[in-house]
């Protein structure tokens, strides 16, 4: 049984403060529905970005539908957008999708889902699903937690992606209303619950230190994936300590 | 044309990362870094988009609005309050900066 990386508490609604063994499952479909349609509604603000990109309705649902992780889609519109070709636009979506890759990792521990579901479950593995399905305690919560999530994010985000499609020109200029600003705090409230400890916030630190430093200087995307070098730099540094200190001991 | 290989190329790769995630073999994780390292990365990432969604415009850096909605979320966070209202305090924060400020 792995250990969660999420603290217990780490329920997006801030329920649940410290109790012990599985939370109840209406507690864990509370949080995922919480965490689903938050961000199921910030699809409005892909499908009037994609739109607003030049990319026709049937091509943004089609970015929804297919490739159903928020970071990529947003990186290949944007890059479409900038006059890229089509496979440095896609590669920068990629690097951004790998991410993905190491939450599968963490997941099919955690959930340990038999062989023939996993070809189904993959498409939801995305940054949302991952953080609600951590933050619960069994693998049940877990599993509740990962459906829940996945099912309600991907109906309303596709839902909601093809009204904001529709509706961008009668919105006009989206950044007017804000809905830019949305994107970024929902990673930012995903992200708070998994930063309680020393290392994980040197951790978080390092990864913002990198991602935003070396943005100007490498391709679309590369940043964040350097920014995970942040992880073998905190620990290597804390195990540098730890020598230093087993040393100091020994005199 | 161009656009609809971009998203073929993109649907695809982006599912087999996904799934090669998932079937990745159990016994490859049971090393304790591994395991460490596997644990700390969504933190590492997710950190990064954050930052990097809230304070730049494509590869340049900028302080805008956004960085005030963040704070408003990061407030908000702070004072428990449900997702939503998190993302909305974002959203409404960062309309209400760029009325005031035209």
């Amino acid at each position: 049984m792995p250990s969660p990386v999420a603290p217990p508490d780490a329920s997006v609604e801030g329920t649940d403060a410290g109790a012990v063994g599985d939370r109840p499952d209406s507690a864990v479909v509370r949080d995922a529905l919480g965490v689903g349609i938050a961000v199921g509604l910030s699809g409005f603000a892909f499908g009037v970005t994609s739109a607003g990109s030049g990319l026709t309705v049937l091509q943004t649902c089609a970015l929804s539908l297919l490739v159903f992780t928020g970071a990529s889609q947003f990186a290949l519109v944007g890059a479409l957008a900038g006059g890229g070709n089509p496979f440095t636009a896609a590669a920068g979506a990629f690097f951004l999708g790998v991410r993905n890759a190491f939450y599968g990792l963490r997941l099919s521990q955690l959930l340990a889902l038999p062989r023939a579901v996993r070809p189904f479950a993959a498409h939801w593995v995305i940054d949302e699903t991952t953080a609600v399905s951590l933050a619960q305690r069994g693998r049940r919560g877990a599993r509740i937690g990962f459906t829940v999530t996945g099912l309600s994010l991907y109906v309303l985000w596709n839902l909601t992606t093809l009204l904001g499609a529709v509706g961008a020109e009668a919105i006009g200029d989206t950044d007017a209303w804000g809905l830019d600003a949305a994107g970024p705090a929902v990673f930012l409230a995903l992200l708070a619950p998994m930063v309680r400890t020393a290392r994980e916030r040197a951790v978080a630190a390092v990864a913002v230190l990198l991602g935003l430093g070396l943005l100007p200087v490498l391709p679309a995307g590369v940043p964040v994936l350097v920014a995970g070098l942040a992880v073998p730099i905190v620990l290597y540094g804390a195990g540098l300590r730890a020598q230093r200190t087993t040393r100091g001991n020994d005199r | 044309m161009n656009v609809w290989i971009a998203i073929a190329v993109t649907a695809v790769s982006c599912y087999a990362v996904k799934l090669a995630g998932l079937l990745v073999p159990v016994g490859a994780l049971e090393r304790p870094l591994v395991k460490r390292m596997a644990a700390l990365l969504p933190v590492a990432l997710l950190a990064a988009l954050t930052a990097q969604q809230a304070f730049a415009d494509g590869r340049t850096l900028v302080l805008d609005a956004k960085a005030v909605g963040l704070a408003a979320a990061a407030v908000a966070l702070l004072l428990r309050v449900p997702f939503l209202v998190v993302i909305a305090a974002a959203v409404v924060v960062t309309a209400g900066v760029r009325a005031l400020t035209g």
